[in-house]
């Protein structure tokens, strides 16, 4: 069995954002890059089903975030070469399809959403591509003979889906501790020979305008005061607010 | 016209996001020169969902029957979707930005060939069709266009507030019974486990409520934090993190895919204060926040702030509080 997990180059956005001058892309000069969370758990759901390669579409740079799947176990990677603000959703999952067609596996992973454009849609345009089902939104991920077993919350509880192989599924954080990169790993991951190929299509593109940030709130917090030095001033505050009986 | 997936909760009520993206789909009716609005739902809806709807402004509400709907399969939800607006000639299909919303409607995208927005905020022009919507875990907005139809997008929960129509109409139910495709039931859920008991009513309710999100640190972190609850009689509402983590019951979030909450006083411990949490507890009449970090979002908007580890404050506040009331009863 062969496992295909798709990431994403993206901006770490924990800090302060700031946007390119043509107000097209987040600037990540300054906040450096990673891939989501819920692509990590990803590759750690991809690792332990055995045989895991790798792929992304982006700038040459994505190459770092190739090599930190390979270096927590992704065996292989595929590099299609392009830049990633000209294409939409739409367009990168016909981008895996080829790269899913050529290379034959028989699952593939995604994260839920990426975390700067958030389009929630990839792996299911994908699973179209491919004609393939899809299961959206889970933690948890088994194969056994041929059969996939994913779990996860849904508003009523926690969901099971069974379905045979091939099957793309898409992973949000929380059910699987994604492990670190050992030094040993980092070194074999240096030495993986990257497949790097071109995308099969002009893309048409994400409808992007511009992306905008919200306006600065202004603060007027009144501090109480530091650790818990504070704490009679916050029960007087309750107790001004009424929220405490005397 | 416009057609909106409507999600109903466990007791059988329109839930609260989907009041807001009927909204939304409402405002879109009235710029659009008044089309009608419809609904669709799946299975036979209640008479008080049928009442809500009306109340909301639903011309028709499309219930999605038979066996295919059992269990929840989102290609299948999304060809009963498409199959009413083939009906109907929608121009517009959106739902609300939960997980189930986003994912149907993706779904509705990708078989009608079109592009879809999620977690959209509001619309600036109707031709061409502009949105602007969440991006970067809600630092920064994008406006995207959407030129093609039928314009296919969610709402992101808690953008607008919830208003019934001006006048309320009677909905009427159309019983649709699509044909589904075996392959659009292949990825189906299987089997539900027990629901956690949804608690949210008396959180939403809630006059206080004491808030904890990553800075709990564990599972294990929150027995300070419930002793404080418990002293000011309050609920608890914590951050996505801390549900996702499974330190506690979904019910218990607070933001824009969990409840939104009003109390007099909400007291966000360890909570950052991102926008999608904040969409939740922006109606607080008073924040106060604890936090070691005075530049975290959450600091910077609330009303009041204690800067420190919620692991010294917090017992020192039940520790005066306990005191004072010890104090209070022997006076
Ligand atoms: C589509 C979408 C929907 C979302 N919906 C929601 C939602 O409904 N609700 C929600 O909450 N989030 C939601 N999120 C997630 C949201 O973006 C944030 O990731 C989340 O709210 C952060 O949780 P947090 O504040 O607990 O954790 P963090 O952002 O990690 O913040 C932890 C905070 O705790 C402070 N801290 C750490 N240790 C201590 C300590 N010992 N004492 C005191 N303070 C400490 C830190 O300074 C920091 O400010 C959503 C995201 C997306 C993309
Ligand atoms: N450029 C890309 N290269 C590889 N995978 C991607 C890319 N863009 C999105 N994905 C995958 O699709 C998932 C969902 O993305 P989105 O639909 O854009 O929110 C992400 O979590 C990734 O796993």
């Amino acid at each position: 069995m062969s496992t295909l997990v798709c990431v994403k180059r993206v901006v770490d956005s924990s800090g302060q954002v700031v946007l390119t001058e043509d107000g097209q892309a987040v600037d990540g000069r300054y906040a450096g890059f990673t891939m989501s969370v819920h692509e990590e758990c990803a590759v750690e759901i991809a690792v332990r089903t055995g045989d895991a390669t790798v792929m992304t579409l982006g700038d040459t740079d994505a190459v770092e975030q190739l090599r930190a799947a390979l270096a927590v176990g992704c065996t292989a990677a595929t590099h299609v070469v392009a830049d990633q603000q000209a294409f939409g959703p739409a367009d990168v999952a016909r981008e895996i399809a080829a790269v899913v067609r050529d290379q034959g596996h028989d699952l593939v992973l995604l994260g839920n959403d990426a975390s700067d454009t958030g389009d929630f849609q990839v792996g299911i345009r994908l699973a179209y591509e491919l004609g393939w089902p899809v299961v959206n939104g889970v933690t948890e991920v088994s194969v056994d003979d041929g059969v996939v077993t994913a779990r996860g919350a849904g508003p009523g509880g926690v969901e099971t889906y069974r379905l045979p192989l091939p099957a793309v599924v898409t992973v949000l954080e929380g059910g699987v501790e994604p492990r670190y990169p050992t030094v040993p790993g980092r070194m074999r991951a240096k030495k993986v020979a990257i497949d790097e190929r071109e995308p099969t299509s002009q893309p048409q593109g994400p409808g992007r305008v511009r992306l905008l940030l919200r306006p600065p709130v202004p603060s007027s917090v009144q501090v109480l005061g530091k650790g818990a030095e504070a704490a009679p001033a916050v029960v007087d505050l309750f107790e001004q607010l009424g929220v405490i009986s005397r | 016209m416009i057609l909106v997936l409507v999600e109903t909760d466990l007791a059988g009520t329109v839930a609260e996001v989907s009041r807001e993206a009927l909204t939304f789909g409402r405002s879109l009716a009235e710029a659009g020169g008044d089309v009608p609005l419809d609904a669709v739902v799946v299975g036979e809806p209640a008479p008080d969902v049928v009442e809500q709807l009306g109340a909301f402004g639903v011309r028709d509400v499309h219930a999605l029957t038979g066996a295919a709907f059992d269990g929840y399969a989102g290609a299948a939800w999304a060809a009963g979707v498409l199959h009413v607006r083939a009906g109907t000639g929608a121009v517009v299909v959106m739902a609300a930005g939960t997980p189930r919303g986003n994912e149907v409607m993706a779904h509705t995208a990708a078989r009608a060939d079109v592009p879809m927005a999620a977690n959209v905020l509001s619309f600036s022009g109707l031709a061409p069709f502009t949105v602007t919507r969440q991006v970067v875990g809600g630092s920064a907005l994008e406006e995207m266009r959407l030129t093609q139809r039928p314009v296919v997008f969610t709402v992101a929960g808690h953008a607008v507030d919830a208003r019934p129509a001006g006048q309320p109409g009677t909905a009427n139910v159309v019983l649709e019974r699509p044909e589904i495709a075996a392959a659009d039931l292949v990825a189906r859920v299987v089997s539900t486990e027990d629901p956690e008991p949804d608690l949210s009513g008396s959180l939403r309710s809630a006059k206080v409520v004491v808030g904890a999100g990553r800075g709990a640190g564990s599972a294990d972190g929150f027995a300070d934090l419930l002793e404080l609850t418990e002293l000011l009689g309050a609920s608890l509402g914590v951050s996505r993190v801390v549900t996702s983590l499974g330190w506690r019951p979904h019910h218990e979030q607070v933001g824009q895919t969990g409840s939104r909450i009003s109390p007099d006083l909400y007291v966000p411990c360890g909570i950052s204060g991102a926008i999608q949490h904040w969409a939740g507890c922006s109606s607080a009449k008073t924040i106060l926040a604890i936090n070691t970090d005075a530049e975290a979002p959450m600091v910077t908007r609330a009303t009041y702030a204690v800067i420190g580890d919620l692991h010294e404050v917090v017992p020192a506040i039940n520790a005066e509080i306990k005191r004072r009331r010890a104090h209070g009863a022997g006076a």
